[in-house]
């Protein structure tokens, strides 16, 4: 006892001669205990996995997956390969993290702005609204809307009817789908349009730099945007046609076929999850236009700008700098939330994949792998996106 | 500096732990299952009929009494069974890592699993086949009048999965499957008229329906689409445990062959018939030897458990889910209930 | 006099404000009435069954007869007295905590933060002492939400903590490796860590090892909350002054002394209402473990609404498990809110 009391006594003495080892030493420990825990944990992978004769591989991937998913934005059926079971369920999970966002950025401003009014009682609304949806966890609410309140639609021979054309009832909501004849043109026509706004207004804005002239960019690029879209429809003769759904009997099932159906589980996780992110959004927005300076305000007033110039050109500009990094994060957030899919039967990543893959095949690691490394891989280049926009915005300072 | 001395000290605890655990040597799960006194089963999380709790904790069912029939012949009680109740997902991981001994939990044989993912069946303990439920009032009296946009509701990650997209496949109907991971969620999604129809085995069926609003505005058609074996399941690689839960199906499934049961087992003791005293492990036949159990396995087993016939009464027929025994007929009887024998 | 010159300021000072006004009490007048019907005025409170349930509006009896479900999941029932019992003393020592003086607050603290989680898992659990055990599988409802909650939270914190000054660090290889660690588990959903933890784990342990689930849920979330803890944490750290370091080093601190004594103290006071909301999201995140098999509060109300005697009644589960959820998180975030008026007025 004494020795080894003497011993590291002496070992204090020698790390303060040499205070480098001080700064390798730790560092050095840390990756042995890294490589210890991760070689520990393989090689208990492996002696298990080899004792239980189970192989291990990603040559699954390319098994004829011989399931079918319910809903896919691309071809799917039971010849097609396990990969390609990956792909539907990443771009369901794409689908409805779009539906989300699209949303939850709309009743977020709303709501934020709202939150702001001078009037009492819409501002206290808007709270009431943000405070109940942001403190009920977002699985309970998926649950509420998919089992409690979609569950009260009508039975499908028994539908209800909107404008004619928009059936919904237990099954989903069945509205005409689009054909389209010609697309391709009015696509061109529609891009070359956005093309000619983008450089008319970069061109104006350049101008009223340099001489202070205002041009109406806005009523311009509504004229153009119209004149060139109406020409190409009616010279390029774009038709669209819609094709109605239509209910099927088959003795006594009733199901509606043709035109697009939206089953319920995605109306449900697409509105859970745009309530939810919204309540999110709306303090985004609330704490950006109010961290605007007033100063600003009243600056901006003082040299004779009108009420609508000092919110475009000043409130928003700066408010976005502030609000559009945590909204990212937010979209973000929503983006993993819908993850949450598994619970109820909307066929993303998570249950196509995760689920339905993962007990087919028994390939536990591999398929828990691919599916966080696929969010990783959506999160970390989504930050990258924002520092990058960050250092571009950044105000310059002097 | 402490530390650095905190984290050597750290260090060198965590080499030895890893380095311990590497040279601890692998025992026999029947080594251990005897040493620690209780079978660890793996269960369903509620299928009534096959393994279902009641509301005070007490497992019952056809599966549940195959881990009290190991149980009997391992330990001489039925009662020591550690349950385990297990989602589809997890069910294989479970048995794999050794959370579980034996997984008898309506599962499926079938190559795949026998053979890829490190499992090993070890016989069956009800022959199933895949249906469709459907509402009285759809009018559909076969799976012949399905057509196009059907929505069918069933479990993920089953057989059941793969047979219907089979099923439909080879009839040329397109339908929409909406996969729920729990079997109530389905019965649920079924009930509210989310689907048309609603398949897994039959026997599944049977028991599910007792869980809808109301049961008998539903029938189960008549077409048996697929093959399931339902059996128990063991760990690939342990040869002696396989053979303790194969020879205790066996003898529990012969023993109704020789009608020998718990009531009238202890006067069977003294039976002239062989194959009977090689079943109650008589005074003479080395009955448990070959399975490194006591001689009385076989007897504590059909006394403490009963015969298969008993177990199917009990579970299946009294409770009105399956009370026609169909396939699990024995094969003297006209169905396919034939195991090896045991001699 | 005074409630019309207010309501013409805040109410109606223009006509949009006239109109927008007009449109939200018009729809409170549609709205109220037929909610206020369903949730009281026709609402079933008390009885045994679904038929007792005879009015037009929500039939509460359904909560009222599983409530002891909801509450401690299917622990048996002559054994809820423990669990009462832990939260009586975990209730008690807070309470008394605002009340005596900093030196028992002190011991208070200590008792709370060391000793009592090992009587809480001892008295939960039992086993030994005249116990009766209770294995982790019965463990449910609004019991296991706090349990999960409250034991991840005084995991993460440290492993937070640690992971921040990590991120930190001068040092290369730590601080890529916090880097790496935080940003793989804010990068992915917790319901993959969840799954990783159920399906996962056990293939990575020696064989036969076996780790209670609910163990390895806790392990899961702690690894993920800790995370989003350490990011909390590290705002704080970067908030002290430089100076502070400076101070410390010039009178001859090393590394962790300076930071046990004079940065973290500083820091973690700063990041208070950033871990209360954490805490808040973690508490919301539970009812996700339903998706590994355990039931907590929402689990629960699930497994109770497919019972075949009780079916059609989810909108009344939901609904309460709403409400209880709501209560816990809002005060939560009202009691953060606070502290964060507070500390911006002492600051």
């Amino acid at each position: 006892m004494k020795l080894l009391r003497k011993n590291i006594e002496k070992l204090n003495l020698f790390l303060e001669n040499y205070p480098k080892i001080g700064i390798y030493f730790p560092q050095f420990l840390i990756i042995l205990l890294l490589g210890i825990i991760i070689s520990y944990f393989s090689m208990n992978a492996s002696t298990n996995m080899a004792a239980r004769g189970i192989e291990t591989g990603f040559g699954f991937l390319a098994n004829k997956a011989s399931f079918d998913i319910q809903f896919s934005l691309i071809d799917f059926d039971s010849n097609d390969s396990y990969a390609r079971a990956y792909l539907v369920g990443l771009l369901n999970t794409l689908l409805v993290s779009g539906i989300g966002i699209f949303f939850a950025t709309v009743i977020g401003f709303f709501v934020g702005i709202t939150r702001l009014s001078t009037n009492i009682l819409a501002s206290k609304v808007a709270e009431a609204y943000i405070e109940i949806f942001r403190n009920i966890p977002l699985l309970l609410q998926i649950f509420f809307w998919y089992f409690a309140v979609l569950r009260l639609l009508p039975s499908s021979d028994n539908s209800l009817i909107l404008f004619n054309f928009v059936f919904a009832n237990i099954k989903g909501i069945y509205i005409p789908r689009f054909i389209w004849e010609n697309l391709n043109y009015f696509l061109y026509g529609f891009l070359f349009s956005i093309l000619i706004i983008y450089l008319f207004v970069s061109i104006s804005k350049k101008k009223q730099e340099k001489t202070g002239l205002q041009v109406p960019t806005f009523t311009t690029s509504l004229i153009i945007f119209f004149t060139i879209n109406f020409l190409v429809i009616y010279f390029g003769q774009v038709g669209l046609t819609l094709s109605y759904p239509v209910l099927e009997t088959n003795r006594g099932l009733h199901n509606y076929m043709g035109g697009v159906s939206v089953i319920p589980e995605l109306i449900a996780l697409a509105f859970s999850l745009s309530l939810y992110t919204s309540t999110f959004i709306a303090e985004c927005v609330r704490a950006g236009i109010l961290g605007i300076d007033k100063g600003q305000k009243e600056a901006a007033a003082s040299i004779g700008l009108s009420k609508a110039q000092i919110l475009k050109l000043i409130v928003i500009p700066q408010a976005l700098r502030i609000i559009i990094p945590p909204v990212t994060n937010q979209y973000l957030n929503l983006t993993k939330n819908s993850s949450l899919a598994a619970a109820i039967a909307y066929p993303d990543i998570v249950l196509v994949f995760a689920g339905t893959a993962l007990m087919q095949t028994g390939k536990a690691i591999e398929i828990v792998s691919i599916t966080m490394l696929t969010y990783l891989t959506l999160s970390v280049s989504i930050s990258i996106f924002m520092n990058w926009y960050n250092k571009k915005n950044s105000i310059a300072e002097r | 500096m402490k530390i650095i001395k905190f984290a050597v000290s750290i260090f060198a605890v965590l080499l030895l732990a890893a380095c311990g655990n590497e040279s601890a040597k692998k025992t026999s799960t029947l080594d251990t299952t005897k040493s620690q006194g209780f079978v660890k089963c793996g269960v369903s999380q509620g299928l009534p009929g096959f393994s279902n709790a009641d509301a005070s904790g007490n497992w019952a069912g056809i599966d549940v009494d195959v881990c009290r029939a190991v149980a009997a012949a391992v330990l001489g009680d039925a009662t020591k069974v550690k349950y385990t109740p297990l989602s589809a997902k997890e069910r294989f991981t479970a048995l794999q890592a050794g959370d579980i001994d034996v997984l008898s939990r309506n599962t499926t044989w079938t190559l795949e699993r026998d053979a890829a993912i490190g499992l090993e069946f070890v016989g069956v303990n009800f022959y199933d086949g895949q249906g469709f439920m459907v509402r009285k009032k759809s009018g559909i009296k076969s799976v012949k009048d399905f057509k196009n946009g059907t929505k069918v509701c069933t479990n993920t990650g089953t057989t059941t999965e793969l047979n219907m997209a089979d099923f439909f496949k080879a009839a040329g109907v397109s339908y929409e499957p909406v996969v729920f991971e729990k079997a109530d969620e389905v019965v649920q999604a079924y009930d509210s008229g989310r689907c048309d129809t609603y398949t897994t085995d039959k026997s599944g069926l049977a028991a599910q329906r007792t869980k809808l609003s109301a049961p008998d505005d539903h029938i189960v058609l008549p077409e048996t689409i697929s093959k399931e074996p339902l059996g128990p399941v063991v760990r690939e690689g342990d040869a002696t445990w396989a053979d303790v839960v194969r020879w205790s199906l066996n003898v529990w499934i012969e023993a109704e062959e020789y009608g020998v049961n718990s009531g009238n087992i202890d006067s069977m003791m003294d039976s002239k018939n062989p194959a009977i005293q090689r079943i109650v492990g008589a005074e003479g036949t080395k009955n448990g030897a070959g399975l490194n159990l006591d001689q009385k396995w076989s007897y504590n087993l059909i006394k403490q458990v009963g015969n298969y016939a008993e177990s199917y009464k009990r579970n299946l027929a009294d409770t009105g889910i399956m009370p026609d025994r169909g396939p699990n007929a024995l094969w003297t009887n006209g169905g396919i209930l034939y195991v090896p024998p045991v001699r | 006099m005074k409630f019309i010159n207010w309501s013409k300021q805040n109410l109606f000072a223009n006509w949009k404000d006239s109109l927008l006004t007009i449109t939200i009490l018009y729809l409170f007048y549609v709205s109220m009435p037929p909610l206020l019907n369903w949730v009281f005025l026709d609402a079933t409170f008390f009885g045994d069954s679904k038929k007792d349930c005879t009015g037009d509006g929500a039939c509460w009896v359904f909560v009222n007869v599983w409530i002891k479900r909801f509450t401690y999941g299917m622990y048996p029932n002559d054994q809820i007295w423990r669990i009462n019992l832990a939260f009586v003393i975990f209730f008690i020592s807070i309470g008394s905590y605002f009340f005596v003086s900093s030196k028992i607050k002190k011991c208070i603290f200590i008792f709370l933060t060391v000793i009592f989680p090992f009587l809480a898992i001892f008295l939960f659990h039992g086993g030994s002492l005249g116990l009766e055990e209770v294995e982790t599988r019965v463990w449910g409802g609004l019991f296991l939400t706090l349990f999960i909650s409250v034991f991840s939270i005084i995991f993460c914190f440290p492993i937070g903590v640690l992971l921040a000054m990590g991120r930190r660090s001068n040092l290369p290889v730590i601080k890529y490796f916090s880097i790496g660690f935080i940003e793989l588990w804010r990068g992915v959903p917790l319901i993959t860590v969840l799954f990783m933890a159920a399906v996962m784990f056990p293939v990575f342990l020696p064989s036969g090892t076996n780790l209670d689930k609910l163990i390895r849920v806790i392990i899961a979330i702690t690894l993920f909350e800790s995370a989003y803890i350490a990011e909390v944490v590290r705002g704080g750290l970067q908030a002290i002054p430089r100076g502070q370091y400076d101070a410390a080093n010039s009178i001859g601190m090393g590394y962790w002394k300076s930071h046990l004594l004079i940065i973290l103290p500083q820091a973690l006071k700063i990041v208070i209402p950033g871990v209360a909301n954490t805490f808040i999201a973690l508490f919301k995140d539970t009812p996700l473990i339903l998706v590994v098999g355990l039931m907590e509060l929402l689990g629960m109300v699930n497994m109770a609404k497919t019972n075949p005697a009780w079916l059609g009644l989810a909108t009344e589960g939901y609904v309460f498990a709403a409400f209880v959820y709501f209560i816990f998180c809002f005060s939560m975030s009202r009691y953060s809110l606070g502290l964060e008026n507070k500390l911006k007025t002492t600051n």
